[in-house]
């Protein structure tokens, strides 16, 4: 016996976050050097499990955002960029898309990316096993990513991430209440 | 070392009358040494064949040809236990088991041991025959490489090797009947829809690439090994039998080909192009032996190296 | 009645953390390399991580098994052995096997490692299973998912060691540990290699209407409408067209998980000594939901409650469930 749920697409639009425009992109460079540094500093293993793929540049694009982010985990060479959605991206081996809360959610361990796959909410393209071997890494991340940046943020950023948690919460109950 | 063409088990459903007639045109006209006979694939439908196999195999051993008798490959329900316990106390002929639970009734018996068990490794294989394996046939997906290993300790231990060369390889095994399911059937109802596709039915991708054959619970590959080019090579590994497996094509003619060839009386590129004479509807492969996809096919002669 | 242990899967040390502190009473992992059958990138352990897990994992009362259920090709069985003296060396709790070489040299070599035999092994009647017991002193089998609990009911009586069971997770139809689907169009074999549609192999494909193809190797074995849920990218779970079936359909199985909630009363009633839940490949996340949901339900019925089930229909494959097997023989 199967029971099947087909869950709506997920929703779009989730408000203005403190640190994402209207801020203009180059306001957020800063932020996002902050933050790879950190998590570098405070998870040297995570390097070990990206093996050759650290190497590589990923193209993360919250579809809801007007920017999209750009991502190089080498230790060594560490670049993660804010660009703009309009212009052509640079080149890189994999792209993955979903909604700016999906998104967080998974760096956040929250969420399942098999789960979130299956249902059709998280889109891979291009080198699946870099995209694979980087959601492993960052899986095997203790502290929660999304925690960690919110802290460096002091009150107001753990206040715009419990915001945002919440507004997870209840994209997940208007999901439950149409199934 | 000599070398020996043998033809595998019939993996197909067909009719009773066309095994038959099958099988004494092999007696009457095809070089292969050995004929191992027996349903390995599905137990319901193991009637259909009781009543000649006695006929068949004696028939076979009159024409001067070696018969071994297989077993099923899955074995799960009663009747398939039964059947399994029944067939591993016959006596007289050489038996080939494709199941572990065989070897609950063997150990300490002469036995041969099939392509559809698991041995992967010299250890493995120097353990069954330390318990009365005396002949063993490769899984079709080991590399050159793999098969070398397995042909030095084969040579040690003093036991057959037998590699298939020719015919669709098996991948894979279920305990749910893929044919009875493209039919919108259950195993227990399958009304032997299997009969139909003698060969085996095509699975093509939705753009509508040929990609794999259903054989019952079987799945097999679509393309047909082809190792005519490597025998040679193969034989100086270790291997002593080279397995041709059933199919509807003119198998006389095929059995021949493999054997002139196996015996240095034909050169390869003659077999090859003679193969492709007979009409078979789907591409050659050969790149698990070669260490390749196994839908691959390489050109070429030369050794691999490992 | 036995109260069945929880074995759950861990990818990552830090799966294997969110397992233990959601009450496993055992995790099964494994090394970074093609000893065992999850050999994905960016998963498992070093030896250094799994000495740490265990230690962690001990503290918590939980216990460690490795899996070595991959088969050694010929030439390169050292990377098994070493792997079992290492299980050894660091205090696994169990080795979870399944070629006949490997148990051999586990049980000559390390006498007091549990060996458990694992799905790969494919041990599917009472005979397999007591060939293996007798042979190497296998202490547990895992079963394969194709038996309903009524034929798992009358296995446990009649065969001499512990029986496990799949309860949640990948549903797949084909005889574990008798695959080469995946070889035949990557080059990368199941049993020799670990990898079951290894990622690298892995292409998807969008096109303007927003359906998405799954590409292995080459072939095109699924595609998804704009609101399909999708699967697995492995072959079993494909669709393709066949002469009867010219529209395409799931020629194997259809993207669907095994949640056995439902039917965990009637398996412990069947005197089932531990039940696995699926998922190495999987995150923390879901380790966490399905391990504390699990943890609950047996202990309610353990306490002769009725257990609450946490929907855990979203972390399934296709969103959609089944009790497999378990429950009829129909499905064959």
């Amino acid at each position: 016996m199967t029971s099947h749920i087909t869950p709506p697409r997920p929703s779009r639009g989730v408000g203005a976050l403190p640190f994402t425009p209207p801020l203009p992109l180059f306001l957020l460079q800063p932020v996002l050097n902050r933050i790879v540094r950190k998590i570098a500093a405070e998870n040297p293993d995570m390097f070990a499990r990206l093996g050759p793929h650290r190497h590589e540049h990923f193209l993360i694009d919250p579809t809801n955002m007007p920017f999209m982010l750009y991502l190089r985990p080498d230790p060594d060479a560490l670049d993660f960029r804010a660009i703009n959605r309009c212009t052509t991206p640079p080149p890189h081996v994999a792209r993955i898309s979903g909604s700016f809360l999906d998104l967080l959610t998974l760096m956040d361990a929250e969420q399942d990316g098999d789960a979130l796959f299956f249902s059709r909410d998280l889109i891979v393209t291009g080198d699946t096993e870099a995209v694979v071997c980087l959601r492993n890494a960052l899986d095997d991340v203790d502290e929660p990513i999304a925690e960690s940046v919110a802290d460096m943020f002091g009150p107001p950023g753990r206040a715009a991430l419990n915001a945002l948690r919440r507004a997870a919460e209840n994209a997940t109950k208007r999901k439950e209440a149409q199934s | 070392m000599s070398v020996e063409l043998t033809l595998g088990p019939n993996l197909f459903h067909w009719s009773a009358e066309k095994k038959r007639d099958f099988y004494y045109r092999i007696a009457d006209e095809s070089p292969v040494s050995t004929v191992y006979l027996g349903e390995v694939i599905c137990s319901k439908r193991t009637p259909f064949f009781e009543d000649d196999m006695e006929a068949v195999a004696e028939r076979l051993e009159r024409a001067g040809k070696k018969v071994v008798f297989c077993s099923l490959s899955e074995v799960v329900i009663k009747r398939e236990r039964n059947l399994l316990r029944d067939w591993s106390q016959q006596e007289g002929r050489d038996l080939e088991l494709n199941n572990t639970a065989a070897l609950l009734y063997l150990k300490g018996k002469p036995h041969r041991v099939g392509a559809l068990l698991n041995v992967y490794n010299e250890e493995t294989m120097a353990y069954l025959a330390r318990q009365g394996a005396t002949h063993f046939a490769l899984l079709p997906e080991l590399p050159r490489n793999v098969i070398a290993v397995l042909g030095e300790r084969a040579k040690e231990l003093g036991v057959g090797l037998e590699a298939q060369v020719f015919g669709r390889a098996s991948l894979a095994l279920s305990a749910r009947c893929y044919h009875a399911r493209a039919h919108e059937r259950t195993k227990d109802n399958c009304q032997f829809v299997c009969e139909n596709d003698t060969d085996g039915m095509t699975l093509r991708t939705m753009d509508d690439r040929p990609f794999l054959t259903i054989n019952g619970i079987q799945t097999l590959t679509y393309g047909y090994l082809d190792l005519l080019a490597d025998m040679a090579d193969m034989a100086a590994l270790g291997v002593t039998h080279f397995r041709v497996m059933p199919h509807t094509c003119d198998m006389v003619a095929v059995t021949r080909i493999f054997d002139d060839v196996l015996k240095g009386r034909m050169e390869v590129a003659e077999g090859e192009a003679r193969l492709r004479d007979l009409g078979i509807d789907a591409p050659f492969i050969n790149g698990f032996y070669r260490g390749k996809a196994g839908d691959n096919w390489v050109d070429g002669t030369e050794a691999m190296s490992a | 009645m036995i109260k069945p242990e929880l074995i759950c899967p861990a990818g990552t040390p830090a799966a294997l953390r969110s397992a233990v502190d959601a009450g496993a009473d055992a995790v099964y992992c494994g090394f970074q390399n093609e000893t065992n059958a999850r050999n994905f990138v960016g998963l498992n352990f070093t030896d250094a991580e799994l000495e740490k897990s265990i230690q962690y994992a001990h503290d918590g009362g939980t216990k460690v098994l490795i899996t070595l259920n991959t088969f050694p090709p010929a030439g390169k069985f050292d990377l098994w052995r070493q792997a079992a003296d290492t299980a050894a060396r660091l205090g696994a709790d169990a080795c979870i096997v399944a070629d006949i070489a490997v148990a051999e040299y586990i049980q000559r070599k390390h006498p007091d490692m549990r060996i458990h035999l694992s799905v790969q092994a494919a041990a599917s009647s009472p005979e397999a299973i007591e060939y293996y017991v007798r042979e190497f002193g296998v202490k547990r089998v895992v079963l394969p998912r194709i038996m309903t609990v009524g034929e798992i009911k009358g296995l446990v009586e009649e065969i001499p060691c512990e029986v496990e069971t799949f309860i949640f997770g990948n549903h797949g139809l084909m005889v574990e540990g008798r695959c080469s689907l995946t070889n035949y169009v990557t080059g990368q074999s199941t049993n020799m290699d670990g990898a079951c549609s290894p990622a690298a192999c892995v292409k998807y494909e969008r096109a303007d209407d927003g359906s998405m193809s799954t590409k292995l190797g080459g072939y095109m074995i699924d595609r998804f409408g704009p609101n399909e849920t999708a699967g697995y990218p492995t072959i079993c779970k494909g669709r393709y067209r066949a002469d009867p079936r010219e529209d395409g359909y799931y020629a194997f199985e259809e993207p669907i998980s095994l949640n056995a909630s439902t039917m965990l009363p009637e398996l412990i009633n069947a005197g089932v000594h531990a039940f696995k839940i699926e998922g190495r490949q999987r995150s923390r996340a879901y380790v966490k939901k399905v391990v504390g949901a699990f943890r609950e339900a047996v202990d309610a019925i353990m306490a002769g409650q009725e257990p609450k089930l946490a929907d855990l229909v979203a972390l399934t494959e296709g969103q959609k469930q089944t009790e497999g097997a378990l429950k009829t023989k129909k499905w064959r």
